[in-house]
């Protein structure tokens, strides 16, 4: 069994790790540096839960071997907002009550992320698309899709001045009455 | 759910993958995308003694699309073939089947390529390479060989990959004028493996009858099963009824814990039908647009 020398720069941190060639990247993150975000569900790609982003783009960190991802770019939950701020998406997550447990969240945090640069205004139906490979367990999608559209709406604000009051209290009703 | 111990390379030249698996023989591995080995990796359903990871082989991460083909490198993900303006205006049914594969974030990482050379009976593009009649592009330190989808493909799971070999690159036919193709599956969620799928290709005369009618199957037999169904529909108009196709769908599926083999069948035979339809339509609005 081989050892690595790998060098993983995690949410703009360099980390150097030394790790077995069959160390997961999920375990990487988890074990070697600490970064419990992160969320482990299935371990076989199904669930998302341990979505991350590599080099921008969404991935099953537990369907990656960390020595696979050596030089790369990796974004984790924990990276997602700036101090104490909440992101976009996971202040929309909160405004409509998108997380439960919160065992899923992490994934759902880094594929809508990264979702919405790809697609910045989506309809309910893309929403949907963009969650379909993520599981929550808890109970249903209403929320996590009204947070995706929720989401995209003050990204656009944030990006265009001031939010507009009335819009936002129209997408409110709509989204949280589902 | 962590994989056995094993060695591992990353090349970063084709001749240094070449000459590393050359070296292993039978103990070595390919690692693409590793959306599919992972987990067999995870649940210690393959326990491989060395991958060997070509994920740094950069001149492999192509895809081309030229009046003959799409030529798509090992290393292309599913997601690069699948945006690829080229791609989709050369051979259109690979767009609409990859978006058939799994969800966006696995196509992020898995790759066309690996997709082929993993050989699931259960996947979309092993049928669409099988369907278009494409080729794979099989390299070693002995040289290069080009291996038909007809003798690709030998079993589930099973290619004709040899020890020592790297799949280098698939080419998938481009589709010629007047022709036209549809993808139709049934899955239990989308995203999930199909439980039964057909990718067709309908090629329309000059007065838009039908004149050649091909499919390839997604989880009905051991291998991407294709069926040339032309005679059934010979000479209909491209907007008739073409149920008749449905008579000449001679498959004979396995039963497992999705399905029964009774009800692939029926599957087999409704998704052909409504596949038909839509690659007569889709060859004729190519044709308007083009």
């Amino acid at each position: 069994m081989s050892e690595h020398e790998i060098r993983l720069t995690v949410n703009g941190a360099a980390h150097d790790v030394q790790v077995p060639a069959r160390r997961l990247l999920s375990d990487c993150l988890r074990h070697d540096l600490g970064l419990t975000g992160t969320h482990v569900g299935c371990e076989h790609g199904v669930c998302g839960a341990c979505t991350v982003l590599l080099d921008g783009r969404p991935v099953r960190s537990c369907l990656l071997l960390a020595v696979a991802a050596d030089g790369q770019h990796v974004t984790t939950v924990e990276g997602l907002a700036a101090d104490d701020d909440l992101s976009p998406v996971q202040q929309a997550f909160q405004d409509c009550h998108g997380l439960q447990c919160g065992f899923c969240t992490p994934g759902f945090l880094t594929t809508i992320t990264a979702g919405l640069r790809d697609n910045p205004q989506p309809s309910e139906d893309e929403a949907r698309e963009m969650v379909a490979g993520n599981l929550c367990r808890c109970t249903g999608y209403q929320n996590i899709v009204a947070a995706v559209l929720r989401a995209a709406e003050l990204t656009r604000s944030c990006n265009s001045g001031p939010p507009d009051a009335a819009e936002s209290r129209t997408v409110d009703e709509g989204t949280l009455a589902s | 759910m962590k994989p056995p111990p094993f060695d591992y390379s990353r090349p970063s030249s084709v001749d240094e993958a070449l000459s590393v698996l050359a070296s292993l023989g039978a103990d070595g591995k390919v690692l693409a995308g590793g959306q599919s080995l992972v987990p067999l990796l995870s649940m210690r359903l393959a326990a491989p003694h060395h991958l060997v990871d070509i994920n740094r082989l950069a001149s492999l991460a192509y895809v081309r699309g030229d009046a003959d083909a799409v030529r798509v490198g090992a290393i292309a993900r599913h997601a690069d073939v699948e945006a690829d303006a080229d791609a989709a205006r050369v051979q259109p049914l690979l767009r609409r089947a990859l978006r058939l594969v799994a969800h966006p974030t696995i196509r992020n990482r898995g790759t066309t390529v690996g997709s082929l050379a993993h050989a699931d009976p259960a996947a979309e593009m092993p049928a669409v390479l099988a369907v278009l009649g494409g080729t794979v592009r099989l390299a070693s330190t002995a040289g290069i060989r080009e291996v038909a989808a007809a003798d690709f493909f030998a079993g589930p799971l099973e290619c004709a990959l040899r020890p020592g070999e790297l799949a280098v690159e698939a080419a998938f036919p481009a589709a010629p004028a007047r022709s036209g193709s549809a993808v139709e599956e049934v899955s239990r969620r989308h995203g999930d493996y199909a439980v039964c799928g057909v990718c067709v290709v309908v090629t329309l005369d000059d007065d838009r009858h039908i004149s050649s009618v091909r499919a390839g199957y997604v989880s009905v037999a051991p291998t991407p099963l294709v069926l040339d169904l032309t005679e059934a529909v010979r000479g209909r108009a491209y907007d008739a009824p073409l149920d008749a196709v449905r008579g000449a769908v001679d498959v004979e599926p396995e039963a497992d814990i999705h399905a029964t083999a009774d009800y692939r069948r029926h599957l087999a035979g409704v998704l052909t039908v409504r596949a038909v339809q839509a690659a007569a339509r889709d060859a004729v609005e190519r044709e308007v647009a083009a």
